[in-house]
Formats: C-alpha cells, sequence, structure tokens
C-alpha cells in the first residue's frame, strides 16, 4: 500500500518582469493514504492547483519533499536526456491520473480510442486495451458512444469520457481539478455518484478540487482549507458524510441533515473571513 | 409591409402575410403584390437560413455568386475589348485569348507544347513542396518542443524568410548553376519557411494540459511529441502548406527566368519579350486556375483530416 506523503512543501515562483516572488505555497504537509478521498477547497489563488500540479509532478517543490511509496516526486520525467533516472525519482507517470475542468481529450481520436490512449501509450495491445476501455465507458454510462467524435459530445460527456479515460489507466491515485465545475447541476449530483462509486469500489486515493462547499462535504474524508496569500492549509476535517450518502444514495437527506448544515456554516464562515481579510 | 423579419421559404411567409400588408396593397394586382412581397423578403437582411445562427459573420453559401461574378467580369473584359476601347495589344479579347490558349496546347509556344510547360513547371512546385514539408514539418514541430533547437534555427530562419527569392537567386545560381537544382532550391527555400513557421505555431496551439494528462497516463516525451503535439498542430500544418503552396507559385516565375527551357513561367516572361499579350493572359489563367484547384484540394484534405479545427 503506498502513501502520498507532502513535508514541508513550498512553491516559489520567481520574480519576473519587475514583479515580486510569489510565494503560490507555504509549508504544506499532508499525508494521503490507501481510500482518502482528499477534497481541497478554498477562495481562487490559494494554491489547490499549484498543490495538484505538485503531486501530478508537473511542477517542482522549492522546498520539501513529496514521496510517493519510496519514489520522490520531483517534477521531471523519469527519462531526461536520454538518462534512465529509476524509480526513485519521478515525474507525471501513470500511477497518478489527471482530470481537468475542461476536458483534455484529444479531438483527432474518438471516444474509445480517447479512453484506451494511455494504455496504448503502454503498449497494451489492442483487444485487450478496448475491452479495458469499453469496461470504463459502460461504467460512466457511455457504451452507447464508442465511436462518437469527442468535440460533438456535451460538456458532461467529455467530463465523463475523461474520467473514464483516467480510470482505465488504473492509476494509484485520481488527482482531479474542479471535474466538474463546468457543468450543470443534474449531470454534477450524477457525476458526484459516480466518483464515489469508483472510490468505494477501488479504494484509490483522490485529491479533488472544488469551489462548491456542498460537492467538498458530499465527496471528502478529509477535507482541507486553503487560504492565499501564501497558499497554505490552514483546516482540516474528517468527515463522513460520503459514507452516509452511499448508503441511502439521497444527496438531499444528507444535505440537510443538522450536522452538513452547521459543518458547511462553519466552512462558509472559514473561507468569508479569507476573503474579507483582502 | 413586414420586412424585417427574416426566413428561408419566403412561400410559408407569403401565405402569413401579416394583415396590415394587405389592407395597405389592395390595389396591387396579386402577382405584382406577390413579387413585392418576395422582392422585399429577398433584400430583408440579415436573412437566417434553418439550421444556421443569427448573426454569424459572413454566414450563407457564396457560391452561385461567385460564379455570377467571375461571368461578370469576362462579359465587362469582352465588352471593353470586343468594342475596341483598349487595344488588343494592352488587353487582347477573352476569345483570343482562348483561342490563342488552344493554339498554345496543341502546337506549342517557346518549343514546347502547353503540357510541357505544365510538366516541368507543376514537376519544380510539387518536387520542391514534397522535400519542404518533409523537412519543414518535423523541423517545425522539433523546434517548437525544444528551445535548444529553437535557439539554433531561430535567428537563420528569421534571417532569410524575409528576403525576396530574388535577392538570393544569384547565390544559388553560383552555387548550384543554372540546371534544375538551383530552380528546385529556390522554390524549396521560399516554402520552407511557412511550413516551418506554420507547424512551430501549431505546437503552441495544443493545450497544455492535453500535454499533461498524456504525460500522466505515462507517455515519454517522445511519446507526446509524436501522439499529442505533432496531431494538435496538424490544423496550422494545413494552413502553413496552403500559404507554401501559394509562394511556391510566387517564386516559380523568378526561378525559370535563368536558362530555363520550358516552364509555365518562363513561356509568360517569354512571351512578354515578344509582346504577345495573349500568350502572357494565357499563361497567367493557365497558373491561377492550377492554384485555385490545388488550394480546393487543400481545403477538401482540411475537412478531412481535421474535421475538428474549430472544436477544441
Amino acid at each position: 500500500m503506498n502513501t502520498l506523503d507532502i513535508r514541508d512543501v513550498s512553491v516559489i515562483y520567481p520574480a519576473s518582469q519587475g514583479g515580486e516572488a510569489v510565494t503560490a505555497l507555504s509549508e504544506i504537509n499532508l499525508t494521503i493514504e490507501q481510500g482518502d478521498l482528499v477534497v481541497a477547497l478554498g477562495a481562487s489563488g490559494c494554491g489547490k492547483t499549484t498543490l495538484l500540479s505538485l503531486i501530478a509532478g508537473f511542477i517542482a517543490p522549492t522546498k520539501g519533499y513529496l514521496t510517493l511509496g519510496d519514489s520522490s516526486i520531483k517534477g521531471y520525467p523519469r527519462i531526461a536526456c536520454g538518462l534512465d533516472l529509476g524509480d526513485e525519482v519521478i515525474g507525471p507517470s501513470a500511477d497518478r491520473g489527471v482530470v481537468f475542468q475542461k476536458h483534455a481529450l484529444l479531438p483527432w481520436l474518438d471516444v474509445i480510442e480517447n479512453t484506451e490512449f494511455g494504455l496504448k501509450l503502454q503498449g497494451v495491445g489492442k483487444q485487450e486495451r478496448r475491452k479495458k476501455a469499453a469496461e470504463y465507458l459502460k461504467l460512466v454510462g457511455l457504451e452507447d458512444f464508442h465511436h462518437h467524435r469527442v468535440y460533438q459530445l456535451s460538456g458532461g460527456m467529455q467530463q465523463r469520457v475523461g474520467i473514464a479515460r483516467a480510470l482505465t489507466n488504473n492509476p494509484e491515485m485520481l488527482l482531479l481539478d474542479e471535474p466538474l465545475g463546468a457543468l450543470d447541476a443534474l449531470t454534477r449530483e450524477s457525476l458526484q455518484e459516480l466518483l464515489l462509486d469508483v472510490w468505494q469500489e477501488t479504494n484509490k486515493m483522490m485529491f479533488f478540487i472544488t469551489h462548491s462547499v456542498d460537492e467538498a462535504l458530499l465527496l471528502a474524508t478529509r477535507l482541507i482549507v486553503m487560504s492565499p496569500r501564501p497558499g497554505r492549509i490552514t483546516h482540516q476535517f474528517d468527515l463522513n458524510f460520503n459514507k452516509e450518502f452511499l448508503a441511502c444514495r439521497d444527496a438531499r437527506k444528507v444535505k440537510s441533515s443538522q450536522e452538513f448544515i452547521s459543518t458547511r456554516e462553519k466552512i462558509l464562515a472559514i473561507i468569508h473571513g479569507d476573503e474579507a481579510d483582502h | 409591409m413586414n420586412t424585417k423579419s427574416t426566413t428561408a421559404m419566403p412561400d410559408e411567409k407569403l401565405k402569413k402575410a401579416p394583415p396590415e400588408a394587405s389592407e395597405a396593397n389592395k390595389e396591387f394586382t396579386p402577382l405584382l403584390q406577390k413579387l413585392v412581397t418576395y422582392s422585399k423578403l429577398k433584400i430583408s437582411k440579415p436573412s437566417i437560413k434553418i439550421g444556421e445562427f443569427y448573426g454569424a459573420p459572413g454566414a450563407g453559401d457564396s457560391r452561385i455568386i461567385s460564379v455570377v461574378s467571375t461571368l461578370m467580369f469576362i462579359a465587362i473584359w469582352a465588352f471593353v475589348t470586343e468594342m475596341g476601347f483598349i487595344d488588343a495589344l494592352f488587353l487582347p479579347s477573352p476569345v483570343d485569348v482562348l483561342q490563342k490558349f488552344l493554339d498554345i496546347a496543341s502546337n506549342g509556344f517557346a518549343g514546347a507544347t502547353l503540357i510541357e510547360h505544365l510538366y516541368a513547371s507543376l514537376t519544380r512546385i510539387f518536387g520542391a513542396f514534397f522535400f519542404a514539408c518533409l523537412i519543414g514539418i518535423p523541423l517545425g514541430i522539433l523546434i517548437g518542443c525544444s528551445y535548444i533547437l529553437r535557439g539554433i534555427f531561430d535567428p537563420l530562419i528569421e534571417f532569410y524568410r524575409p528576403l525576396p527569392p530574388l535577392a538570393y537567386l544569384p547565390l544559388i545560381i553560383i552555387w548550384l548553376g543554372i540546371d534544375e537544382s538551383s530552380k528546385l532550391t529556390l522554390i524549396f527555400l521560399a516554402m520552407l519557411a511557412p511550413i516551418i513557421l506554420s507547424a512551430r505555431a501549431g505546437v503552441t496551439s495544443v493545450r497544455i494540459e492535453q500535454i499533461q494528462v498524456a504525460y500522466s497516463m505515462g507517455a515519454s516525451r517522445w511519446q507526446v511529441i509524436t501522439q499529442v503535439i505533432s496531431k494538435g498542430a496538424l490544423p496550422d500544418i494545413l494552413t502553413g502548406m496552403r500559404i507554401a503552396i501559394g509562394f511556391g507559385w510566387t517564386t516559380l516565375v523568378a526561378a525559370e527566368m535563368v536558362a530555363a527551357q520550358q516552364g509555365i513561367g518562363f513561356m509568360v516572361l517569354n512571351a512578354s519579350e515578344f509582346l504577345r499579350t495573349d500568350v502572357v493572359i494565357a499563361g497567367i489563367i493557365v497558373i491561377g486556375v492550377i492554384a485555385y484547384c490545388f488550394d480546393l484540394f487543400m481545403r477538401y484534405l482540411e475537412r478531412k483530416l481535421v474535421p475538428w479545427k474549430g472544436h477544441n
């Protein structure tokens, strides 16, 4: 069982063109274990996406270190300048799947080709990867759309393809950067349920960014509230609403419980306090 | 009359003509009234057709208008020449040009038939185009992907790109002589720059999320370049190829200025020395028609290869 460990991580963007150096993240400590669904919540500019990019390996920390199991995530590819740096140092790789807010599907591939793309990159045979991809497309409810052009799908369907694509690759950890932010309320709820189903079934680590307090409370096993300038984690909550929801399958019931409402108030007060400060 | 209303089906609109309109036009005969209504509907702007959006700039099918405007242009040309307003030395009539065209096609001009001239020129253009794509597309993509290659090639390309091919033609002749290779090289160089630049621009048009997701699915850098960036750059590359072919035709005449025995550009130059205006115009029309046909083919290719263009 691998654990993601973030220790004293800071990200400072160097000064450019007369500006000052920006501290995007300051002294972040966070541990994500198997089965954790960590949701990051906070005002714009609090470094949520920077944190996700660090975990994904897209950027390197200025200070501190990130480890996943025995590997250190350093923000450059495993093979650099023709040298294989080995398993100890990794950039972005197949063990951490990413889903962005705006789908990053490849328009020259159809739905199933997009879904199997990761397996294709890894050299999995066509039959096997087709089978896997079809499995996950069925899971997200797109079994009848295998050969549709992705740019002709609705936003919700594109996002489903994005999620199916990440899952087909079977990563240890799923990184979701506001994956449901651009969707309508109904689609959003059905995809929230889908993600929770996937989480329950696969027990994967998930790191989920959102602007919506309701979404954060419903999904998270652990909620981290972040605060801007410099970006840092100010509060952490261990939550249980997702298990309640998975037991009763009634989002409105969960959201109308006294505990849910009072937690939401508490978190809103924190976030609004942040905004009042600036 | 309801001139503001817009519809693709005037007949349907006629049935629904507002009552006050028919009141006002009682004195018109029904046929005249129909004509007036129809013409007003036709000229009412902007007209939306079914399946189109209101306000999209330039929406609508322009093909019929193009045919009509071309015919009109030829008609005016025929009129001013046949009526003797312009001396045939300056502008021969379309009929004369057509006759000359048929004459060159069967009897030839300046020692070769039209087909031979065309064959020589098309070989030069498409030969140069082939090599320009073969080198320019991968080079442009790699320049876009690597700051080292960009550092090496950027000054070179930016230096030679704005130079007129005629300026370095003497140099190429000194280096390569006066045979085919210097002609090919000149056209090749004119085409190379737009192809490299478009491929490089295509690389930057690929969204960083698409690249990051590919890395997160285990792609190597090489796989990202070949399977994500190259394909994402394709729309821009095709545009660059269209521009390059245009540059090729522009440079062709310059290339055929020196020691050419055949070629459509050579034919036009040779004809101009003997004041054969009809041959000059016939040659120009041939070049224009071929270039236009190739551009139509490239647009067709674009629709087939990059149907997602504009949808990304």
